[in-house]
């Protein structure tokens, strides 16, 4: 399946050529309007085939100390039915997780696989996958915020377009369908040209606002692909903050399936 | 630290290090049972584990380098150097080649792992059986896409496990002659010995098959008579045949665990088991920790004249807890109820820094019946040790 990281990569592809709303039927009611625009965002970026970045994860805490996590995220595009990508997070710092590795393969139609790999004992775990809301190493991200987003874990509701920077917006509302999801809803702002996201808030359970993520530094890819090259994350409850800054992404490095099987993990470094 | 690195992720050659130094104290808190074991108090010990790393061909080749020093102030037999690996990975597409001195781990259970067998137990590290020393390997497995993946093992050369000095904590009730094993095979600790390995994930099924033919990485314990010194242990190592299978099944929260072997070889065959399960209350309170439940069973039916364990009909109960905070703080606790007493542990970490850490470890013997034959010894050597590591 396509399924683009609506929020870890950010995306959009051709674009350009056609006005969004000839692809998007303004005629619709709220619900489906809301569900072909992550539809179509999803259709611009499938056929990636695979993706290797380099990401910089920067801490930042209310008295500013800073605090850096560097690590390797290599994507596999789902290509079978009910399949949503594969991808392997390899930690390069801090030093006492060097080589720990966390794989997922995502699935449209249920929980999440996912596993880890610690290199001190060579174990490979299985894990559970309803860590949806549990932070992602100490960090503003959680694991949902990373993994989860095909276009199936969603109902949609197109809720206004507005201007967003220098682009024009849809806003749109998902509710989260999955299971122990950390948020009641989150409010995602896509650009028009693109479908790019720009913008998420994240409602907690509460329906209060908790974060929000901004993704910047859009760069093309194929002269389709885009991938955001920083995503902020702002915790408006603890105040805390979240800085994720990508490499260059090489695209179709000719990943497989077997390099994101847990058999092996092991020999991830 | 790499020292050169060519494009994102998909680098060309590179040298590449990792590994820590550590200050690590014990603190031993009962006065000895055995009058040449020294007193209650604080004992030094320091560790040096570098681990240097060489690719090529885009990382399908590497070279691991894994040397392990320990020096311990009061346990000459503790004060070590190891090769934890010397191994040339080598991956060809579906093929994955390991050569040298390496780790291989299998298994799914918490308290004891029964399937896990490759690699000898390095004792004086630690009494959890979790540390291991390198073993002698050309391993060749193959991955497919639809029917799991499969191992072969040649394991030539046999490592003899290590046990604390005479002299030292933790030898148990009698000193063990770490210089006169002996064993089944004529070729001693030359024997090849061979394991196969299958494993599979299925849905929320992950699935292990394992066999083993070669000599036994647990020495049974004989007593035998010296002038000098009177009754010492010296270590007996059989050949044996062992079969193995380990399951998790996961489900939300859930996961459910298992591992059984049966064993020929040790007197009569025998058969053991863990069987347990981890329930994990996720982001508590919201809050974005982890609390994890442990509860497993164990069960061994061996008779006297295998190699000794505690684990023949116990209980296993635990928890972890992730706080998922910038420091990694996390804590894991657990107990093995015994009838003839109670093993408990506790490990707490947290990082300092970026790159220093700092552990806490308690081992503990409640409760012991100072007639078991295997915990009865150990009895006053509950400890604490306390890690200070820097990683490089």
């Amino acid at each position: 399946m396509s399924a683009r990281s609506l929020a870890i990569w950010g995306l959009l592809w051709t674009g350009g050529v056609l006005a969004a709303d000839t692809v998007i039927d303004a005629s619709l009611p709220p619900e489906a309007r809301g569900r072909a625009i992550a539809e179509e965002s999803e259709r611009r970026d499938s056929g990636f085939g695979d993706t290797v970045t380099e990401l910089t994860m920067t801490l930042t805490n209310v008295e500013g100390r800073e605090r850096t996590r560097r690590l390797t995220w290599q994507t596999l595009e789902g290509t079978v039915p009910n399949e949503g990508d594969k991808s392997l997070t390899v930690f390069h710092e801090p030093r006492d997780i060097e080589g720990t590795a966390f794989l997922s393969h995502t699935r449209i139609d249920g929980d999440d696989d996912q596993w880890l790999y610690l290199p001190a004992l060579k174990r490979v775990k299985r894990i559970a996958s309803s860590n949806k809301s549990s932070a992602f190493v100490g960090s503003e991200f959680a694991y949902e915020d990373l993994l989860s987003d095909e276009v199936e874990k969603f109902d949609y509701r197109w809720l206004r377009d507005e201007a967003c920077g220098d682009w024009a917006c849809f806003v749109i509302e998902r509710r989260p369908r999955y299971a122990n999801s950390g948020y009641s809803r989150q409010v995602v702002w896509i650009d028009q040209e693109a479908f790019r996201p720009v913008k998420i808030e994240y409602y907690d359970r509460r329906e209060r606002l908790q974060k929000t993520l901004i993704f910047e530094d859009y760069r093309q890819y194929l002269d389709r692909y885009w991938r955001a090259h920083i995503m902020r994350m702002e915790n408006h409850q603890t105040q805390k903050t979240t800085v994720l800054s990508f490499s260059t992404f090489e695209f179709q490095t000719g990943l497989s399936e077997r390099d994101f099987d847990p058999s092996v993990l092991r020999r991830v470094r | 630290m790499m020292l050169t690195l060519a494009s994102a992720g998909v680098s060309a050659e590179e040298i590449d290090w990792s590994g820590y130094v550590s200050l690590e104290p014990r603190v031993f808190v009962d006065q000895p049972l055995f009058s040449e074991q020294p007193g209650a108090g604080v004992f030094a010990s320091a560790v040096l584990a570098p681990e240097l790393r060489y690719e090529w061909n885009r990382g399908d080749d590497r070279l691991t380098l894994a040397p392990y020093l320990r020096w311990d102030a009061d346990d000459d037999q503790r004060t070590h150097l190891d090769l934890r690996e010397a191994l040339w990975l080598r991956v060809r597409g579906p093929w994955t080649w390991q050569i040298g001195l390496g780790r291989v781990f299998w298994g799914v259970t918490e308290s004891r792992h029964l399937v896990d067998i490759i690699n000898q137990t390095d004792f004086v590290e630690d009494i959890d059986e979790e540390d291991k020393l390198g073993q002698p390997m050309i391993a060749l497995e193959r991955w497919t896409r639809n029917a799991g993946s499969f191992g072969v093992f040649l394991l030539p050369g046999f490592r003899e496990r290590t046990f604390p000095a005479a002299d030292a904590r933790l030898r148990g009730t009698l000193p063990i002659d770490t210089d006169r094993a002996e064993y089944e095979s004529a070729a001693n600790d030359r024997r090849l010995d061979w394991a196969l390995r299958w494993s599979q994930v299925i849905g929320n099924w992950d699935l292990g098959l394992s066999g083993f033919y070669g000599t036994s990485r647990e020495p049974r314990l004989l007593p035998r008579f010296d002038a000098p010194t009177g009754l010492v242990l010296i270590q007996r190592y059989d050949v044996i045949g062992q079969l193995g299978v380990d399951l998790q099944y996961t489900q939300d929260a859930w996961l459910w665990k298992l591992e059984a072997i049966g064993r020929r070889g040790h007197g009569s065959t025998f058969a053991a088991v863990v069987a347990g399960l981890e329930y994990t209350l996720f982001d508590i309170g919201g809050s974005g920790a982890d609390l994890g439940l442990l509860a497993e069973y164990l069960y061994d039916d061996r008779d006297e004249t295998a190699p000794p364990t505690i684990y023949d009909d116990d209980w296993f109960g635990g928890f972890r807890l992730a706080l998922n905070d910038t420091e990694d703080t996390a804590v894991l606790a657990g107990a093995v109820f015994d009838t003839n007493g109670m093993f408990a542990i506790l490990e707490a970490e947290r990082r300092v820094g970026e790159s220093w850490k700092f552990e806490a470890e308690v081992r503990w013997f409640l409760n012991v019946d100072p007639g078991d034959p295997l915990l009865g010894g150990f009895r006053n050597d509950s400890f604490i040790t306390l890690r200070l590591a820097r990683y490089l």
